[in-house]
């Protein structure tokens, strides 16, 4: 009984979804995690702006950091037959139950920065996110063009286990060890915060007698690079000049230090990525096209002039 | 009472209070000899596994007219700790905690950084961040003095809301480039006086101050009557009331002064991360300094060894190359190590064992 009810029920909405989608506005609800740090504020601003522009009737959810949030708001979601849902999870796992209830909704989901964990694929569209692994070869293959393939390293990892620092260090790695001569001598975990790599960069200063022999410092974020210039500049270092500085974010301050010249060059995690999720739900909502199973937002570099020039 | 005993026992609080004394000088001599004799072998010993693993360790040098090397960094590096344990060590000498202090260093950051891009004299901004460490403790003191609620979750209150409100401040400016510079504040973080680093410089007056207090007063008498035993100093006439509102002040306004040394050393605000875990160090140094939770007893000069034992075993992580992952691990082993050297039933249990053996 229960099963012919939701049949028809899918059948009926999806009906009403072909019939009704061209004449009014699209609306899509967004389950965000939450609101910490800078970049996450940034992008969830960023979505409800685009879909104003783009002329989306967005339905936001904070879950405040909490999985079972999350599942109440995308139920909700489901109960109020959006056209599509787009999670940014808080978690990977356990989110078969909920997915497969938009599915037989007829509603299409799709994933905006973390992955899920489910093992039937076909529960989601497609995931639209930027590619960690792509920022840490980035800044990977520029300090290989600005040292000429030749640089002893200095690492800032992020926090141990982080999938950021994981994917950024395995990124970076793939690219040096192209180059024979680049190598990472020390590495340790700042702690995705300034204070960290202040703290580490203080420590790798003195066991590496101020840096001697090394070349390049790669931090997992500007933050923990923020933090190593200062070190280096309070035992009398030059960095931007002497060491080439390559870091994750862009964040305003490390803008300011790219101006300066201590800092050399920084992969942008961009926040306004509702330009690139948006379209990818409309089109699909038009013409159900299958998409690739991860759709990754381009990162930019920026760089100060070539320390060397 | 037995004030000879070698090593602290917790279910004798109150047993060294100067008021007990009449002892002569040189019993009290050997009575400091003994309650510091383990933490500075524990200190002692995570510095000679430091100079074998990295030769070099205690090189010291002068660059840019200050000391500068391994050795400097830990006491350097243990400053803003070591105010955070010091108040900790008067909270817990009355039988109480203040898991608060992390938090309103993130508060004392954000004011700092918001009144910075409001263009404030420095000096009256370095006034208003100690005014909201006192602020804090004052409604840390409220809570527990006053409405007795229990300290462990009077203290959790600010704990899990400070960084919270450390963020809203934040949102005062934008707060999406917090970062800023001031000659006066980062004078007494990162600056110098002569060759020594002004932090410590600002550490040692701290310590100083607040051993006149604790220990040159009967103020400090106080704070550990009513950590032994409340309703007895109550009897006695002490205002206890008081003493524990001014115990979680002190804890708010060394906390405040941690927050300055931090907030100004990485120029910038950082609410969510500043200081995390702080108050666990401050507690660990408290106990490896000989300090006892269940109050009494209030030890500055232990604490600061157990800030310096769990500050060299940062630095010796870091230098040491060991892939990060293992950091906590190995901290978690050599802080274990530490704390079943100092109990006493462990070391009886070792002579009994050796003792046994022989015989």
């Amino acid at each position: 009984m229960k099963f012919a009810h939701w049949l028809t029920g899918t059948v009926f909405g999806a009906s009403m979804l072909l019939a009704g989608a061209p004449a009014h506005a699209v609306t899509i609800g967004f389950s965000q995690v939450g609101d910490e740090g800078d970049w996450r504020p940034a992008f969830s601003k960023d979505m409800q702006e685009e879909a104003k522009k783009e002329g989306i009737d967005l339905k936001f959810a904070d879950a405040q950091g909490k999985e079972e949030e999350q599942l109440k708001a995308v139920r909700a979601f489901i109960a109020q037959k959006v056209d599509a849902i787009i999670i940014a999870p808080v978690v990977v796992t356990g989110w078969e139950q909920v997915l497969r209830e938009a599915k037989r909704a007829g509603i299409p989901v799709f994933l905006a920065d973390r992955d899920v964990d489910v093992t039937d694929k076909s529960l989601t569209v497609t995931r639209i996110s930027a590619d960690f692994s792509l920022e840490g070869k980035l800044a990977g293959a520029w300090l290989a063009q600005a040292s000429k393939g030749s640089c002893n390293i200095v690492e800032l990892q992020g926090t141990v286990g982080a999938a950021p620092a994981i994917e950024r260090k395995k990124g970076f790695e793939t690219i040096i060890s192209n180059f024979p001569n680049m190598k990472i001598v020390k590495t340790q975990s700042g702690d995705f915060t300034t204070e960290g790599g202040k703290k580490v960069m203080e420590a790798f200063i003195k066991s590496t007698d101020n840096l001697k022999g090394i070349c390049g410092v790669f931090a997992h974020n500007d933050n923990m690079q923020l933090g190593a210039i200062q070190a280096m500049k309070e035992a009398g270092l030059n960095p931007g000049k002497d060491f080439l500085m390559v870091s994750v974010d862009y964040v305003p301050a490390m803008k300011e230090e790219l101006a300066k010249g201590e800092a050399n060059a920084s992969v942008e995690l961009r926040s306004a990525i509702g330009k690139y999720i948006y379209p990818v739900v409309t089109n699909y909502l038009k013409d159900k096209k299958e998409l690739p199973r991860w759709i990754v937002i381009p990162s930019d570099l920026h760089h100060a002039a070539a320390p060397n020039d | 009472m037995n004030t000879q005993t070698p090593s602290p026992k917790p279910e004798q609080p109150a047993t060294r209070l100067p008021s007990s004394g009449g002892a002569p000088a040189g019993r009290w001599l050997a009575l400091i000899r003994h309650r510091l004799v383990w933490p500075l072998m524990a200190l002692a010993l995570v510095l000679i596994v430091d100079a074998l693993i990295s030769p070099g360790f205690f090189n010291v040098r002068i660059v840019q007219g200050r000391l500068f090397g391994n050795v400097i960094d830990i006491f350097y590096r243990a400053m803003p700790t070591a105010m955070v344990a010091l108040g900790m060590a008067v909270v817990i000498g009355t039988k109480g905690i203040d898991l608060s202090v992390g938090s309103i260093i993130a508060i004392c950051g954000a004011i700092i950084a918001w009144r910075m891009h409001q263009g404030d004299s420095h000096f009256v901004i370095l006034l208003m961040a100690l005014a909201a460490g006192l602020a804090c403790g004052l409604w840390n003191g409220f809570l527990v003095s006053v409405l007795e609620i229990q300290p462990i979750i009077a203290t959790l209150i600010l704990m899990v809301s400070g960084r919270g409100i450390g963020l809203m401040v934040n949102l005062l400016y934008g707060g999406t480039n917090p970062s800023f510079t001031s000659p006066l504040l980062q004078g007494l973080s990162v600056g110098s006086l002569g060759l020594i680093p002004t932090r410590l410089i600002v550490g040692a007056v701290i310590f100083f101050l607040l051993w006149l207090l604790v220990r040159r007063t009967a103020f400090g008498l106080f704070l550990e009557s009513v950590g032994g035993n409340a309703k007895s100093a109550r009897l006695a006439g002490v205002n206890a009331r008081f003493v524990l509102l001014s115990a979680y002040l002190i804890s708010g306004f060394l906390a405040a002064t941690a927050g300055v040394i931090l907030t100004a050393d990485t120029h910038t605000s950082d609410p969510v991360s500043v200081a995390s875990n702080i108050e666990l160090d401050a507690i660990l140094a408290v106990v490896i300094g000989g300090g006892s939770l269940a109050g009494g007893r209030i030890f500055l000069d232990g604490t600061i060894i157990g800030v310096l034992v769990i500050q060299a075993l940062t630095t010796s992580i870091l230098t040491s190359g060991l892939p990060p992952e293992y950091n906590l691990v190995v901290k978690a082993v050599v802080v274990l190590i530490v704390l079943l050297l100092q109990s006493s039933n462990m070391r009886a249990a070792v002579v009994s064992v050796l003792v046994r053996r022989k015989a």
